[in-house]
């Protein structure tokens, strides 16, 4: 029988990387996202599964017990929400800097500076341009629904074992406190230490008299070499790339107006879909579900054959520059988002796009 | 006629009565002639070798002058961002518990912008070794003033010498740390004179053996020397320390382990 | 079938919890079920309301402006959320404490006198479980064995031997809901 659960998005994802095999949780509080530390703690994980689950004093410690975790080979992630990933660049950069596969949640909440415990898509930038220091990306999973957070902890562990890289769910306070139903997968056991050192040969696990000794460090005096080192970076990001687009349409197949939003966003212009749909309007949704690697080619095709593209997010308009880098030009991509915190409605989200390109008509294609 | 004297008639093995510790590469060492972090390391090395632990070691490197010590010590290291590594060795610690982990830190990486993470992982009795070499200065970006710098004492960031009113205090961490339930063993020592590098030898192995028998967190802080960053001779500045650190940063242990 | 409930009121009052006992019933009647509150400080004491959609076909937005159901419990929330409610939707709430009524006249309005029931059939508690009876004669959108899973499901075992109570409570509630104002000729 199937095992199906009501559950909210933040005890979604912890059910989901408890059964995902995971090694290892460190952890600070934050609202919207205290549940995941909170479930974790509750499902006795060292008993299930043999899971460590720390409360550490700081993001900043956490990331870096990760950063420690993972370089033993080991399946750990943090979570936080908006200022404490802030906090955490600095491991996150390291990580990218050594190459160490993690898992990262990050449950959006308004900002800037202290901002708002509500819901916000303000850190797009941040997750997919930016975070710390250097040249590097992560790979950046929008979840939109319950079912998603769950089904992420797994492929995210996947993705980041795959490439040796850090993954980030970038969920919203909305997609973390809703409860939906969740269907719940087998128990995936956790790797054995034999298997982490024959499968991850680049674990630091105690250096044997076959081989070398393995060293995780990100630093190196020689430019010559760190210049090697970032060359070989962006070459798994670009077969990242080329392999890991994902995304979801609906009712695009005679869409003319289209709705391009991830997470929390996407399910609001989903309901206005269905609105403008019951009025006659041919309006759809492309939803990225991937935000690095950005579906651009998917937003190259819809634009040659909407008239007019109204972006959706709940910020200033973040997402909106990689829509406009895939339209390049064909058709206008104008920004709707409500922000600090405020999440839009549907009726909302579908007269701006009614306003902008329905009712003027025909000023959308190509004046961009 | 005596017999002349070559480097290989020297070099025999009936005439070798000091060796390269295995657990040392051959790497020459990058620190300045006269650092005493030459010694703690291939003290470190030699007690994992003779306590046969290199298969199980993961050690970790701060950011400072030993930055780059997984050059030199021939085990599985990771190298931690500035102040971290309690951090890390914590994350390693708790996914690997049967493995022997220890941090090798300086003062302000340990003290200053790790302040947060050393107590932490000290007042949880991470089951880890942390030594602490501290010389009261930032060697390797060049002489700036570290937490542990003397009253007065003249740094690149304290021209005129360090005024406590405006700069504080030398911090006196170890001490902090030895008043916490989760830490076992709180020493500190030096490696300046023969007589001491044997003493904080055995506090190394006392600080190991500790971990093996999981009764917390152990710290072994060396007070060592600065010459460059101090602007002296190797044994002027061994003197100095003598006369001014020691006072301030007395040597002994600090905390026993309970039987 | 889709509806819209928006359930509002103060934090206390288990509005939160009605609005989980209904997405339980709903998940285990195998319906599509979202169940999406209000977090924060105004949890601990303010204001708290909590949208739950129940729904035969995948659910697309869990933030709603629009419902089909508001269910208020305070003024504050009845001031909110009056002009949330779609033309012939329905209001229900709880006059006890209400000063400034609902004016609208295009949708359905009701009254639960739940706050005196409980306190007359001293069940302090199941304050909550009257005004959930009264929406449930409205709308009959959960079949009863399947509310009492949806009670089994979101209570703690150890207050299991409470169903009882609660299902009469449910039961009490639809006896006493009344209408306040009934739009003459439905709309649409």
């Amino acid at each position: 029988m199937e095992d199906i659960k009501l559950m909210k998005g933040n005890e979604a994802i912890a059910e989901g990387v408890i059964r995902a095999g995971c090694d290892g949780y460190f952890g600070y509080p934050i609202t919207p996202q205290s549940e995941v530390l909170e479930y974790l703690m509750m499902a006795r994980t060292e008993e299930r599964t043999g899971m460590v689950v720390l409360q550490a004093e700081s993001e900043i410690a956490s990331i870096h017990m990760v950063y420690g975790g993972a370089a033993c080979g080991k399946r750990v992630m943090t979570s936080s929400s908006s200022p404490g990933i802030s906090l955490m660049q600095e491991g996150i950069s390291f990580m990218a800097g050594t190459e160490l596969p993690c898992l990262l949640l990050n449950v959006v909440r308004g900002g800037p500076g202290l901002g708002t415990i509500q819901p916000s898509q303000s850190d797009y930038f941040q997750a997919v341009k930016g975070g710390g220091h250097g040249d590097y990306k992560l790979i950046v999973l929008a979840p939109a629904s319950v079912q998603e957070m769950y089904d992420f902890a797994k492929l995210g562990f996947d993705l980041a074992f795959k490439y040796r890289i850090q993954v980030m769910v970038l969920s919203d306070g909305a997609i973390g406190q809703m409860m939906e139903k969740v269907v719940l997968d087998e128990q995936i056991p956790r790797q054995t230490n034999e298997e982490i050192i024959k499968n991850h040969p680049w674990a630091t696990s105690g250096k044997t008299p076959d081989r070398e000794r393995n060293i995780i460090t990100s630093l190196d005096l020689d430019p010559v070499k760190q210049e090697k080192i970032n060359i070989h970076l962006q070459e798994k990001f670009k077969r990242i790339t080329e392999n890991e687009v994902r995304f979801e349409t609906l009712m695009c197949d005679d869409v003319e107006y289209l709705f391009v939003a991830y997470g929390s966003s996407a399910r609001v212009c989903q309901k206005a879909i269905q609105l403008g749909r019951e009025k006659g309007l041919k309006v759809g949704l492309l939803r990225p579900i991937t935000l690095f690697p950005f579906p651009y080619d998917e937003v190259a095709k819809l634009a040659k054959q909407v008239k007019g593209i109204l972006c959706v997010e709940m910020s200033a308009g973040q997402m909106i520059e990689d829509v406009r880098l895939g339209a390049n030009g064909a058709v206008k991509v104008e920004h709707f988002g409500r922000l600090g915190g405020i999440i839009p409605a549907p009726d909302e989200v579908l007269n701006r796009m009614e306003e902008i390109f329905i009712s003027k008509n025909n000023y959308g294609r190509g004046t961009n | 006629m005596e017999e002349e004297l070559t480097r290989e008639s020297i070099c025999q093995q009936e005439n070798l009565v000091y060796s390269r510790t295995p657990l040392m590469t051959p790497k020459a060492l990058s620190y300045c002639p006269g650092c005493g972090h030459g010694t703690a390391h291939r003290l470190i090395m030699e007690v994992i070798e003779e306590m046969n632990l290199q298969s199980q070691t993961i050690g970790v490197a701060p950011v400072g002058c030993s930055v780059l010590a997984y050059d030199f010590l021939d085990i599985d290291m990771q190298q931690a961002a500035h102040g971290r590594a309690p951090a890390v060795a914590t994350g390693i610690k708790r996914l690997l518990p049967d493995k022997f982990v220890f941090t090798y830190q300086g003062d302000g990486d340990l003290a200053a912008i790790g302040t947060g993470e050393t107590i932490h992982a000290c007042n949880r009795g991470e089951n880890i070794c942390i030594f602490f070499v501290n010389n009261g200065i930032y060697g390797m970006t060049g002489g700036q003033m570290a937490p542990t710098t003397l009253p007065n004492m003249k740094t690149a960031t304290s021209p005129y010498g360090r005024d406590v009113v405006s700069m504080g205090y030398p911090l006196k961490i170890t001490e902090m740390i030895a008043m916490l339930p989760g830490t076992c063993f709180v020493t500190r020592q030096s490696v300046h004179t023969p007589a001491n590098v044997r003493k904080t030898k055995k506090a190394i192995q006392k600080a190991v053996q500790c971990q093996l028998d999981k009764k917390g967190l152990s710290f072994v802080e060396i007070v060592s020397n600065c010459n460059s960053g101090w602007k002296m001779t190797p044994l002027e500045s061994n003197k100095w320390m003598e006369e001014n650190m020691f006072p301030v940063f007395p040597l002994g242990d600090i905390k026993v382990p309970k039987p | 079938m889709t509806e819209e409930i928006i359930i509002a009121g103060f934090g206390g009052q288990g509005v939160l919890s009605m609005g989980k006992i209904l997405a339980y019933a709903g998940m285990m009647q195998n319906k599509e079920v979202s169940w999406m509150p209000s977090y924060g400080p105004e949890m601990r004491g303010g204001t708290a309301n909590v949208t739950v959609i129940l729904s035969d076909e995948r659910i697309s937005s869990p933030i709603l402006n629009k419902f089909d159901t508001a269910i208020i419990l305070n003024q504050q929330s009845l001031d909110k959320f009056e002009n949330s409610v779609k033309k012939g939707g329905i209001m229900i709430y709880d006059p006890s404490g209400i000063t400034s009524h609902p004016t609208r006249t295009d949708i359905n309005i009701y009254t639960v006198e739940a706050a005196d029931e409980a306190a007359k059939q001293n069940f302090k508690k199941g304050f909550n479980m009257y005004i959930l009876g009264a929406f449930l004669k409205l709308k009959p959108v959960i079949e009863p064995a399947f509310m009492r899973k949806g009670l089994e499901k979101s209570l703690p075992s150890r207050h299991h031997h409470l169903i009882p109570e609660n299902e009469k409570a449910i039961e009490r509630g639809k006896e006493i809901l009344k209408a306040k104002y009934i739009i003459s000729t439905p709309l649409n």
